[in-house]
């Protein structure tokens, strides 16, 4: 495990679109809690969407070649080994690009083109290796060294860890998963719950943790999305949990939006938080409401955290 | 099989019930059923009679995937229910079986709501959904 940990030392930053408006939150918090860890963050030079949604639907391929030029910067240009990705969609996206790469001749003949085409070095199925924030920490500090760096504690703080739809799913594209003991599941993921539980979380029994919040739905059809988001909550709820834990910008985003929406038009009030789990890892380890961006999120809950002595 | 909106109003009878007896495990797991029976008759199917790992709500979520894998984002959600249904019935005097069945209720709405709402936007969606009409619509050639 220390070569694991050396090689997640110092990891390429794809932050991806969504953390730099909506989430912005979840990239600061990111940033400080690597700080705080000790491990190093590099972002990637002159990145691009990954292709997100709306590129993906109209044309999948084009979507592996704007992921792979993400991957290709950061293996030839940065010289780096792992891109960590915090942003489900994104790390959605640059696995699947891998796993094309990998596996489909076609994939690569259109990337090598409009690689060429761009002027940039066709990235090669394997340079690097993609990670979600939740690997990073898990696998460059592990629990051990998160818990010698605690500052604080979230002691009786009743969590329920969201994963969302993408983090695990296709199962595929995820090779690294389901690898047995130590390694992430796609059926019932469990990072999240694992890093937490070291800051002294209660976490929760939450059978929604990897359920669709309708976050693909929430312009198109908002009703659907906020019944789905208001089911999730309610389920947190019932479990006991208090903060609904999260770390996927969309899921975030869904979940707040429509905890409002959902008590505005259809008169349902909920009052669990909504909070990344990097900004629950940063105050355990010390660092101010501020500088996690507790006060960037549209979910209240300065009040709640310093009531519990946790802020 | 009933029309969803009898499936939504009885659900929502079940989440508002104070109190739920055992015996209400199996009509969620059926309640379950009839979601997925309405998904795959939507593909032009007939819905399967027979059983996955002892459930037929797991061959029904099974035969639902073929060719529209993003359908496996309620993978885990069918097996939450199936996992429930076991808690209760194999313990149906523990003092957790109240809650259980609140969950298992909880659990079954979403995936009605997942289900209902994968129907009623059939076509418009994105990368988790309902993509792949837009995919084949659009039958793009390759960029460049």
């Amino acid at each position: 495990m220390s070569g694991t940990r050396e090689k997640y030392q110092k990891v390429a930053y794809y932050p991806g679109c969504a953390l730099e408006g909506t989430a912005h939150s979840y990239n600061r918090s990111t940033q400080a809690v690597g700080k705080a860890l000790g491990l190093d963050l590099v972002e990637v030079k002159n990145w691009n969407c990954c292709g997100a949604m709306e590129v993906k639907n109209i044309d999948p391929k084009l979507q592996t070649y704007l992921s792979s030029r993400v991957m290709s910067i950061a293996a030839t240009e940065m010289k780096m080994d792992v891109v960590m990705a915090p942003c489900n969609g994104c790390y959605h996206n640059l696995k699947k690009a891998e796993y094309d790469l990998s596996h489909d001749p076609k994939s690569v003949e259109v990337v090598d083109r409009l690689s060429k085409k761009a002027g940039h070095a066709t990235y090669q199925a394997g340079q690097v290796e993609t990670i979600h924030a939740l690997d990073w920490i898990k696998h460059g500090i592990g629990e051990e060294g998160l818990k010698k760096r605690l500052r604080g504690t979230l002691k009786g703080l009743k969590i329920a860890n969201y994963y969302g739809c993408m983090y695990t799913r296709p199962r595929h594209i995820f090779p690294e998963k389901d690898q047995g003991p130590g390694s992430e599941s796609t059926s019932k993921p469990h990072y999240m719950d694992d890093l937490l539980a070291v800051a002294g979380a209660d976490n929760v029994e939450f059978p929604l943790k990897t359920a669709c919040c309708g976050g693909a739905h929430t312009l198109s059809d908002s009703d659907t999305s906020t019944k789905l988001v208001l089911n999730i909550i309610r389920a947190a709820e019932a479990a006991g949990a208090e903060v609904i834990a999260t770390e996927c910008p969309t899921c975030h985003s869904g979940l707040e939006m429509h905890q409002v929406r959902a008590e505005k038009k259809f008169g349902q009030a909920t009052k669990v938080k909504i909070v990344y789990f990097t900004q629950l890892l940063g105050l355990a380890l010390g660092l101010s409401p501020k500088q996690v961006g507790i006060h960037e999120n549209i979910s209240d809950s300065l009040g709640f955290f310093k009531e519990k002595g946790i802020a | 099989m009933r029309p969803l909106a009898d499936i939504e109003q009885r659900l929502d009878a079940l989440a508002a019930a104070p109190d739920l007896p055992p015996d209400v495990a199996a009509e969620l797991l059926a309640l379950g059923e009839e979601v997925l029976e309405h998904w795959v008759a939507a593909k032009g199917l007939e819905p399967t009679r027979e059983a996955r790992e002892g459930f037929r709500l797991l061959a029904l979520h099974r035969q639902g995937c073929v060719d529209e894998p993003s359908f496996n984002a309620c993978r885990e959600t069918c097996r939450e229910l199936v996992y429930h249904y076991n808690l209760v019935n194999l313990e149906p005097g523990h003092p957790d079986t109240g809650q259980r069945l609140r969950m298992m209720t909880l659990v079954a709405n979403h995936l009605f709501l997942f289900v209902a709402g994968k129907l009623q936007v059939r076509g418009l969606g994105d990368f988790c959904c309902a993509s792949r009409p837009v995919r084949e619509a659009a039958a793009s050639p390759d960029p460049a």
